[in-house]
């Protein structure tokens, strides 16, 4: 592991254990930010430590103190440091609770969901302000203005630093798991911000870890390993979606998909369901067929039932349902959608267009494919739209 | 910590306004975490204050012209947000308005 490596996998410890010592969430980033530099210092001269969590989380709240005692005023803050001195050193390292304390704290309704996703990636994943802002797009002072007004929030509202208790946890548990899906799926939907994915995977396998019987977190991570197996074959060279059933099935990364079986096949077994394991067993469906037409599409239009009936969900249950019974099936159900509130959803004439083209009906596909390219939000799934749009056209 | 709970509504709320608090004012005064407040006339009944350049300007009415008006509020000192926002959510006017949580400021130290 590179140092860069190092600190991105300890710093969301030791910002998390240094919020619970100082209450300051501004100190606790810049004090992390200070042991890592003295890491960069040492490190090269003495050797990596062989905790180097520890180290860096000593490191900072050493800085911390510091810090503390320059600004005391009061007798209360004097108070602070002295209990701060005294916490014994290594078990406030080893206790994974701060970590989760955070994620719920990044995660809390009460901050709006860009909020919520920002704070996680700074905080608890350790990206720049810098590189959140450009994964989502705006500018770096935008970006920094929004971390700052979330800790404002946090700080000002009194919202707690903890993990909730069990009566609240089944609110709240879905927030988190929801930031994290929205994490990953925007890196997913746009390859050009992978690195959204890789981070989404990363806290994912971190919430398992913290919360080894929510059946739904380590139902989200088998639902982002079985569509990260198929990274690679997403795209065609030249930047083309290549969709499902066109994937070159060898070039799925099995080791992904094997972990996510083994996942969702203990987590189904507590006969605890909820909608990230039936999206994941989804997922299963397809990443255990071995071509396309071994596809069992009645299955997976069952499970489309079982989650709750959103527009998209229904949509892709008429898919399922479509390729089940046939296109003639799908389309009157795809038709049945239209006019709700999917109006302007690229997948929906997409759908349509398919199904027109399955029953061979040329022109009507043509228009519907054209009408998709003109709604999808990325180059790849316009160029794909244009490539089967000028498919249909050529041969009418 | 202390928070407001200001508690608003549309005009269909005022059929509510004799409605009592359904046992949530005295499991709250119980649990200590009350420390003041009222339910108020309608916005008809109110009278906004401004003084510019030593000038008083008054106006016949409430300062913004929203659908949801402030009918009551709760001065409540609790815990952190979590707790603030059960103790928001138990009152029977979150079924049918809408109660906005603020955080007191509290004063830096040495000023009274």
């Amino acid at each position: 592991m590179t140092y860069a490596e190092v600190f991105r996998a300890e710093w969301g410890q030791v910002v998390a254990t240094l919020i619970r010592m100082t209450g300051n969430w501004e100190l606790a980033e810049e004090c992390a930010q200070e042991a890592c530099a003295a890491a960069l210092e040492r490190w090269p001269r003495d050797g990596v430590p062989d905790k180097p969590g520890a180290w860096l989380t000593t490191t900072a709240r050493n800085r911390a103190i510091d810090w503390l005692r320059r600004e005391a005023v009061g007798a209360a803050k004097l108070q602070e440091v002295a209990a701060m001195t005294y916490e014994p050193e290594t078990p406030a390292y080893d206790v994974p609770d701060d970590r989760l304390r955070l994620m719920f704290t990044c995660c809390h309704p009460a901050l709006a969901m860009e909020a919520r996703v920002a704070l996680t990636l700074r905080t608890l994943a350790g990206l720049s302000t810098a590189e959140i802002a450009r994964a989502f797009l705006v500018g770096e002072t935008t970006m920094s203005k929004r971390l700052t007004r979330a800790k404002q929030k946090i700080q000002n509202a009194g919202i707690p630093y903890r993990v909730p208790p069990a009566h609240l946890l089944p609110e709240r548990t879905p927030a988190v798991l929801a930031v994290l899906y929205l994490l990953f799926n925007e890196g997913y939907s746009d390859v050009t911000r992978g690195t959204l994915t890789e981070e989404g995977i990363r806290l994912a396998r971190l919430l398992v870890q913290l919360m080894p019987d929510e059946p739904e977190a380590a139902g989200l991570l088998a639902l982002m390993l079985f569509h990260d197996s198929r990274r690679s074959t997403r795209l065609s060279p030249d930047g083309v979606l290549i969709t499902l059933d066109e994937q070159d099935r060898t070039r799925w990364d099995s080791a992904l998909i094997t972990e996510a079986e083994h996942l969702l096949d203990r987590t189904l077994q507590r006969r605890s369901p909820g909608p990230y394991q039936v999206q994941a067993a989804i997922a299963a469906c397809h990443a255990i067929a071995r071509t396309a037409a071994d596809t069992d599409w009645p299955q997976i239009a069952g499970l489309y039932a079982q989650l709750p009936q959103t527009p998209v969900v229904a949509l892709n249950r008429a898919v399922a349902i479509g390729m089940a019974d046939g296109p003639a099936v799908g389309l009157a159900l795809v038709d049945q959608l239209a006019a709700g509130s999917l109006a302007g959803y690229h997948l929906l004439p997409a759908a349509r267009a398919d199904f027109l083209r399955r029953l061979d009906r040329r022109t009507e596909a043509a228009a519907a494919y054209r009408e998709a390219a003109e709604l999808a939000t990325t180059d790849a799934d316009r160029s794909y739209l244009e490539k089967r749009l000028a498919e249909v056209s050529v041969q009418s | 910590m202390k928070y407001l709970l200001m508690i608003a509504g549309d005009e269909s709320a005022a059929e509510h306004a004799n409605d009592g608090c359904g046992g949530w004012s005295e499991e709250m005064v119980e649990r200590g975490v009350v420390t003041g407040g009222a339910g108020l006339y309608p916005p008809t009944e109110a009278t906004t204050v401004r003084v510019r350049e030593n000038e008083l300007l008054l106006t016949d009415g409430p300062f913004a012209e929203t659908k949801e008006q402030i009918g009551g509020f709760v001065l409540i000192d609790c815990a952190d947000l979590d707790e603030a926002i059960e103790i928001a959510a138990k009152h029977p006017a979150a079924s049918y308005g809408t109660i906005e949580i603020r955080p007191v400021l509290e004063p830096p130290p040495g000023v009274v």
